[in-house]
């Protein structure tokens, strides 16, 4: 691939000699990694020898027949299976997949694409079905690591699912390959894994915080919040029998403490009976497993339930998280019994209920610039969570000054950072990320904004409210230099409801770049 | 063997009605999976089916009835099934062949079915079909049934030509995917060339059938062109009937389930509901899956996995 191969940005950014190429890799990691499209997500060391080519090829195909077995696999058998058999090959999924588009239809990333190699390998390998019918190929152990890398070039949106006629799940099956790669061969991208799940169940917290750091920041956070709002903010900790236990993505709280505050004021402004926990994980509500691995998923959700149920909470409430939103509220819902099976939500009806309520004034006109609605895949469609966020916008944005982006709600592209990548930047694959998987939603967000100044006088907001999501705007604005160009700005939805807030001191949100 | 048309089509329906069934109780018999719902899901009601919401917006939503509409879901399939509505909004190229394909392929059976149906009343009462109805009900069988041929062997043609032609879909076909189509022309063509060639007011096929369903086993009549091409109709036709679920063509099935059970499957597992007594026992399932942090080894349960924590004797 190369830049010529991609569609030019809307101006500003029209200029595709502009846009810095993808670093090439060092050659001496090519020569000991396994790559793929001169980039690398797992870090496979190369086989040195027939035994280790052998081994690698062995322990994918026991992994592969373990997908199909409903004791080690009953989560996924039958959507699983249905995407293995009913392909058309008719590659209508080909045109949803923004990964696809923005290389410039390049072969590799067809959604179809790594399904179909999946599928060959099991019938020709497992099935021992014929070629005839099911398509040939070779099975070596550049296949393997090339296939197993492939899984992560797809941010498993399933845009392509959407439109699939037959109800193929490719964002599905390129999950089931990572599964293959972690749960049997113990692969895995080191930032999800080693630095994520597994840190989570050791600290409490993929940032690596335990309890007694979360408390201090949060002393902070509060500290802060309240000098900015000119309003006192005490966040509760492990109250018990509270209505709700608050759970944040704690990388919020590293990165963007203004939105833990939010929360705070908001929740003890409107009244509500609510707690934080300070016990590992459930200040954390990543699941890194929803990416990559059912058994660390189901750890995680079960380590959340179990501080829930300690708690005596009501309910459970997750904060601007796309995927802990999923992973708790839906993917959990068939794994939780007895008193684990404590009822969790999203955050945005509850806050658009605040903002129906009138519990708290807000004054639009505090929010008087540009501001475009981004919508987390995991929030509409994987949840059809679309109405809340944008009632709640409508109470604290004047009306002329929203844009929706196009297309939006169930039908939105992913940020580019979904299924983990918001945090993969390992080599050179950040950089890959910017060019394939991010740019279609940087595309959306000039597009929202072209009736607006392009310039830096003329802040305009990008309202992301996901961790993941505002991590990789946060990469991708930096990229583009697009705060100094064109004043974009990102940030999630609360900071807007605060920013209107009546009561508050005007000037919640920092505009400078953080 | 005289018989033997006959008998290739009572193999071929019971073969493809096995198979069908037999599909249906395997898609049926697989163990619950985890909600993998994808929004919209249209039987949610219809203020919120029209932009893809569901009940998860609701705060508390676990305390109000969960409220679904039957009709909502009946309005999605039915375009599906009719129109083949997500190839037309995705894919309009490919609608405008598979769309004829799929068509003529529901008027040919359902010619096929009225045919039938005729014979079957026609052995039940002999004079009411020797009368005018047996005329009127011809008609609309051979209109049907040629519309159909022509359509399907059109479509077909059309995604032969296609598949063969745009690279994109060239680089994915596998032999399979031009010897069904071929089939289907093949097919096709023949009952054309048989009803246009030998059978024009569709007397021989008219009897056939009827014969079919009254179990009436004698020779098809004529000899030469006339008993080589209606002959020929009848094997591969029901060679076709018979290996159409044999396939990924079994779409027909296995989608009942990709919609109901998958992509609309939106069913929460409520607190003392009914589904917690199945997850208990899908938790009891035994792991086998070998990276160091599971070593299932066959040993394992879900249930012990999940309250494991490997890095504890890392602490």
């Amino acid at each position: 691939m190369a830049v010529e191969d991609q569609t030019p940005l809307p101006p500003p950014f029209d200029t595709l000699d502009e846009e810095p190429w993808i670093a090439p890799i060092a050659d001496d990691v090519r020569a000991k990694f396994a790559g793929l499209d001169d980039t690398i997500a797992l870090n496979i060391p190369k086989p040195t020898s027939p035994e280790e080519e052998a081994r690698l090829v062995g322990a994918f195909l026991a992994g592969l027949r373990r997908l199909f077995s409903a004791p080690d696999n009953w989560t996924f058998l039958q959507p699983f299976l249905f995407s293995v058999e009913h392909c058309a090959r008719c590659q209508t999924c080909s045109d949803a997949c923004h990964i696809f588009e923005e290389s410039g239809k390049n072969e590799l990333y067809r959604p179809s694409f790594r399904s179909e190699i999946l599928r060959r390998i099991y019938f020709k390998y497992i099935k021992k079905a014929s070629t005839f019918v099911h398509g040939d190929i070779d099975l070596n152990w550049q296949t393997v690591t090339r296939l197993l890398e492939l899984s992560y070039r797809c941010n498993l949106c399933r845009r392509c699912a959407q439109t699939c006629p037959m109800g193929v799940d490719n964002g599905l099956m390129a999950r089931e390959i990572r599964k293959i790669a972690s749960q049997e061969m113990g692969i895995h991208p080191k930032e999800l894994h080693e630095g994520g799940s597994m840190l989570q169940l050791k600290v409490g917290s993929s940032t690596g915080m335990n309890p007694e750091v979360l408390k201090s920041n949060m002393a902070f956070i509060d500290e802060d919040t309240s000098e900015k709002a000119g309003i006192k903010v005490v966040t509760p900790f492990d109250k018990k029998g509270a209505d709700i236990l608050l759970i944040h993505n704690a990388g919020e709280i590293m990165a963007w403490p203004e939105n833990i505050g939010a929360f705070s004021l908001l929740f003890n402004q409107a009244g509500l009976n609510w707690t934080m926990s300070s016990e590992e994980p459930a200040y954390d509500g990543i699941n890194y497993g929803v990416f990559y691995d059912d058994v660390q998923f189901a750890r995680t959700a079960l380590r959340h339930m179990q501080v829930a149920q300690k708690l005596g909470v009501k309910k459970i409430v997750l904060g601007e998280c796309g995927h802990a939103h999923k992973a708790l509220t839906v993917i959990a819902d068939k794994v939780l019994t007895g008193g684990l099976n404590i009822p969790r939500e999203s955050c945005m009806p509850l806050l658009r209920d605040i903002a129906r309520s009138g519990a708290i004034r807000f004054d639009k006109s505090r929010n008087d610039f540009a501001v475009t609605l981004h919508d987390p895949c995991n929030y509409v469609r994987l949840m059809g969570i679309v109405s809340p966020q944008r009632e709640i916008l409508g109470h604290v944005v004047p009306k002329e000054r929203f844009r929706e982006m196009t297309p939006h709600g169930v039908n939105n592209y992913c940020c580019g950072g979904g299924s983990g990548f918001a945090i993969m930047s390992g080599r050179n694959f950040a950089s890959w990320r910017h060019h394939l998987t991010g740019r279609r939603k940087f595309r959306q967000i000039l597009q929202a904004f072209q009736n607006e100044p392009m310039d830096a006088e003329h802040p305009k907001y990008v309202c992301a409210p996901c961790s993941n999501c505002k991590g990789q705007m946060r990469e991708i604005i930096a990229f583009y230099k697009a705060h100094e160009k064109a004043g974009l700005h990102y940030g999630g939805i609360v900071e807007l409801m605060v920013n209107a807030m009546a009561d508050a001191k005007p000037g919640y949100i920092n505009w400078e770049w953080h | 063997m005289p018989q033997l048309p006959y008998l290739l089509c009572y193999l071929a329906f019971g073969s493809f009605a096995a198979t069908v069934i037999a599909r249906f109780v395997m898609w049926s018999r697989l163990p619950m999976h985890v909600r993998w719902e994808l929004y919209p899901v249209p039987h949610e009601p219809a203020d919120k089916a029209r932009y893809g919401g569901s009940f998860m917006e609701e705060t508390d939503w676990w305390k109000k009835p969960h409220e679904t509409s039957p009709l909502g879901a009946v309005k999605a399939t039915l375009p599906e099934v009719l129109l083949l509505s997500s190839v037309k909004t995705h894919n309009r190229p490919l609608w405008l062949r598979t769309y004829p394909f799929h068509m003529g392929l529901y008027l040919a059976g359902a010619a096929t079915g009225l045919a039938l149906l005729t014979g079957i009343l026609g052995a039940l009462a002999p004079n009411l079909l020797a009368s005018s109805l047996g005329t009127v009900a011809r008609k609309p069988i051979i209109m049907l049934g040629v519309l159909g041929l022509v359509l399907g062997c059109m479509g077909a043609l059309a995604l032969l030509i296609r598949r063969l032609t745009l690279p994109a879909l060239r680089a994915h076909t596998v032999p399979a995917d031009i010897f069904n189509l071929v089939f289907f022309i093949v097919t096709f063509a023949c009952a054309l060339l048989t009803f246009v060639l030998v059978d024009i007011h569709a007397d021989k096929a008219m009897a056939f059938a009827a014969n079919l369903a009254s179990f009436n086993l004698v020779p098809m009549p004529g000899t030469g062109a006339e008993w080589i091409l209606p002959t020929a109709t009848v094997t591969l036709a029901s060679a076709l009937i018979a290996y159409i679920p044999l396939t990924h063509m079994s779409h027909f099935v296995g989608k009942y389930f990709a919609y109901h059970a998958i992509r609309w499957n939106d069913k929460p597992n409520l607190a003392g509901g009914p589904q917690e007594a199945k997850i208990v026992k899908l938790l009891a399932y035994k792991v086998s899956w070998a990276a160091d942090h599971i070593q299932g080894s066959g040993k394992k349960t879900w249930a012990e996995l999940a309250m494991e924590n490997p890095t504890e004797a890392k602490k």
